[in-house]
C-alpha cells in the first residue's frame, strides 16, 4: 500500500464524515493510519462491508474489524463524463471502480482508479489500494493497477 | 400454489396526466398537478372525485393524502399508503397496494398518483451539495459516485461484461421510445425524433449511458383509479383488469456500497417469477411491454429477467425493429416512456399499459389482451404488473 500526495478529484465533493452513531468509526480511524479494514463477525468469521449493526451470515451482533492486505481485483468500473456536483466540472472524465477483496470474503469497496482516465479498464485486474489523506477530513481509499493481475 | 386474492378482482378505471412540461417549467404548483390529475382521472372514469376514498403513492411523494383529501372534500379517507423505496420502483408497487385495500374492502376507489414539480423541489440527477456525508453514501459520494447514472452504470458494465454485450441493445431501447414518441402529442419529445446516427454522436454522461440511454426530469401530473371489477363494470370506461401484480426485491440487494452479491442485475428475478406466477402465464402471452427507463441498461437487464430473452441472446432479440408497434415480437415503451414522452416516475406507463388495453394507444398494437408494467429496474425494491381485457 501507498500514499497519495495529491488528491483524484478536485477539493469540494462531499467528504465523509464518521456515522454518529458510531457503526464505522473504526474503519475511518483505520484509514487515516493508512489501514484498511472490513468488518469481520467475531461469531462465524464472516465478513461484510458496509458495515452493518448485525451479521448477515449468522445474525450475531458481535462484530469486529480485520486488517485486510488492501489487495483487490476490479469487480466493474464506469468512466463519468457529465459532472453532477459544481466542484466535478473541470475534473471529467474520471474513472470510478468497484474492487472485490479476496482477503475479506470477495466483499467490494468503490473508488477511483488512479492514473490516466482514459485508460482501457479490463474486469478481473489486480489493484491495490492507495490511501489519500485531505486536510481536516477523512482519509480515502483509491485504487491503483498492479502487476499481480 | 397460493390463491392470489387480488388476480381478476380489481381494474384501472380511470386514468389521466395533466400537460408534460420540461424540468422547472410547469406553470402551477405540484400540489395543483396532483389535483389536476385526480380530478381528470375521475371524470375520464365518470365518477365524482369525492367518492375517491383511498391513496396510494411511491417514491415518497410530497402530496399526502390528507392534504389532498381534505382539498377535494372527501368525506371519507379510508387508505393512505405509501410503497417504500426511491426512483420508479415503486410505481406498480403502489397499484397493487391500492388492489389490496380495495379486496380487502378498506376503500372503494383507491387513486395512485404522482406530482412532480422539479423546480419547486429538488432533481433527482443532482449530486449531494452536503459539505460532508455519513454512512453507506460516505463509500461513494466523495469519489464522485453520486448520481443515479453513476450508480447504475456499474451494475450495466459488469452485466455487459458477464454476457459480452455491446451498446446496440441500449441504443435500440433508446430509439425504440423516442420513435413512439413522435405519435404521442403528449411527450414531451413529440416533434423531436432521435435518429441512430444522433445516438451515436450523443455525449457520454457516463459509459455505457449515453445522453439518450438517460431519462429525462419532467414537471407534470398522473393519476390512475382503481375499483372492484363489479364497479368499474358500472363507469365509463372499459375496464382494465388487473390479472397480476408482485414487488420486492432479491435476496440483499440494498446491501450498501455496491455490496449486492448478484450485482448484474436489474433486481427483477424474484419479482418477475412471482408475476407470472400470479398471471399464470408466460412471457410469450405479453402482447406489450412498458419498462421503466430510467437508463436503458436496466430496461435490457429486466427484460431478460422478465424472460423474454436469455442474457445471451440479447445482441440478437432487442433490435429497434423488434420493439417498435404495432408489429414488432415485444412492443416497447410505446408511449415514449421516461425518455421521452415524460419522466412521470413511470405512472406514464401505467397509463400507457391502459392505453393499450383500451385501444386507445397513439402506438396501438393490435389485439392487446395481456400488457404489461415493469417498475424501476435496479432500484430496491422494484414492482410489476400486468393488465388483461
Ligand atoms: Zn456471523
Amino acid at each position: 500500500m501507498t500514499t497519495e500526495a495529491t488528491t483524484y478529484l478536485p477539493a469540494g465533493l462531499p467528504q465523509p464524515a464518521p456515522a454518529v452513531d458510531g457503526l464505522d468509526t473504526e474503519f475511518w480511524a483505520a484509514t487515516r493510519r493508512h489501514e484498511l479494514v472490513v468488518q469481520k463477525c467475531n461469531a462465524c468469521g464472516g465478513f461484510q462491508f458496509g458495515p452493518e449493526w448485525v451479521c448477515h451470515h449468522c445474525h450475531s451482533f458481535d462484530l469486529g474489524w480485520q486488517r485486510v492486505s488492501g489487495n483487490g481485483r476490479i469487480y466493474s468500473w464506469e468512466r463519468v463524463w457529465h459532472p453532477v456536483h459544481p466542484a466535478l466540472k473541470n475534473a471529467c472524465p474520471y474513472l470510478v471502480v468497484l474492487v472485490e477483496l479476496p482477503d475479506a470474503g470477495n466483499v467490494r469497496m468503490p473508488g477511483n482508479l488512479l492514473g490516466d482516465p482514459l485508460q482501457p479498464i479490463i474486469i478481473g485486474s489486480a489493484v491495490e489500494a492507495v490511501f489519500e489523506d485531505h486536510d481536516g477530513s477523512e482519509t480515502l481509499v483509491q485504487w491503483r493497477v498492479t502487476d499481480g493481475g | 400454489m397460493s390463491d392470489y386474492t387480488i388476480k381478476d378482482k380489481v381494474a384501472i378505471a380511470g386514468i389521466a396526466e395533466t400537460a408534460y412540461y420540461k424540468r422547472g417549467a410547469a406553470p402551477v404548483s405540484e400540489f395543483q398537478l396532483t389535483l389536476e390529475a385526480i380530478i381528470q382521472a375521475a371524470a375520464d372514469a365518470g365518477m365524482d372525485v369525492r367518492d375517491i376514498d383511498g391513496f396510494a403513492s411511491y417514491s415518497n411523494d410530497r402530496n399526502d393524502p390528507p392534504r389532498l383529501a381534505a382539498a377535494l372534500g372527501s368525506p371519507d379517507l379510508s387508505f393512505s399508503n405509501m410503497f417504500w423505496g426511491g426512483g420508479g420502483g415503486g410505481g406498480s408497487g403502489a397499484v397493487a397496494n391500492a388492489s389490496a385495500a380495495l379486496v380487502a374492502g378498506y376503500s372503494k376507489y383507491v387513486v395512485v398518483y404522482r406530482g412532480l414539480a422539479q423546480g419547486q423541489f429538488g432533481r433527482f440527477g443532482q449530486g449531494s451539495q452536503a459539505r460532508t456525508i455519513s454512512g453507506a453514501a460516505a463509500y461513494t459520494a466523495p469519489y464522485g459516485l453520486m448520481s443515479p447514472a453513476q450508480s447504475f452504470a456499474m451494475r450495466v458494465n459488469r452485466f455487459m461484461h458477464d454476457h459480452g454485450i455491446g451498446q446496440n441493445p441500449l441504443k435500440a431501447i433508446s430509439l425504440a421510445s423516442y420513435h413512439h414518441a413522435q405519435s404521442n402529442p403528449r411527450a414531451v419529445m413529440y416533434g423531436r425524433p432521435l435518429t441512430a446516427e444522433d445516438y451515436d454522436n450523443s455525449r457520454w454522461i457516463v459509459e455505457p449511458f449515453h445522453l439518450f440511454d438517460c431519462c429525462m426530469e419532467n414537471d407534470g401530473a398522473a393519476a390512475v383509479i382503481l375499483t372492484t371489477v363489479e364497479r368499474a363494470r358500472d363507469l365509463r370506461q372499459k375496464p382494465a383488469i388487473l390479472l397480476a401484480a408482485a414487488q420486492g426485491s432479491d435476496y440483499r440487494q440494498a446491501a450498501p456500497a455496491h455490496n449486492s452479491p448478484d450485482y448484474g442485475t436489474s433486481n427483477f428475478k424474484t419479482v418477475a417469477k412471482r408475476l407470472y406466477g400470479m398471471a399464470g402465464i408466460d412471457p410469450k402471452d405479453v402482447d406489450v411491454c412498458q419498462s421503466y427507463e430510467n437508463f436503458t441498461g436496466g430496461v435490457m437487464m429486466s427484460l431478460v429477467e422478465h424472460g423474454f430473452c436469455a442474457p445471451d441472446e440479447v445482441e440478437q432479440f432487442m433490435t429497434f425493429e423488434n420493439f417498435q408497434a404495432p408489429s414488432g415480437k415485444l412492443p416497447l415503451n410505446t408511449s415514449g416512456g421516461n425518455l421521452a414522452e415524460c419522466y412521470m416516475h413511470g405512472l406514464e406507463l401505467i397509463t400507457e399499459a391502459v392505453r393499450q388495453i383500451r385501444g386507445e394507444s397513439t402506438a396501438q398494437v393490435p389485439n392487446v389482451d395481456i400488457s404489461m408494467v415493469c417498475s424501476g429496474p435496479m432500484v430496491q425494491p422494484v414492482s410489476d404488473l400486468i393488465l388483461r381485457k
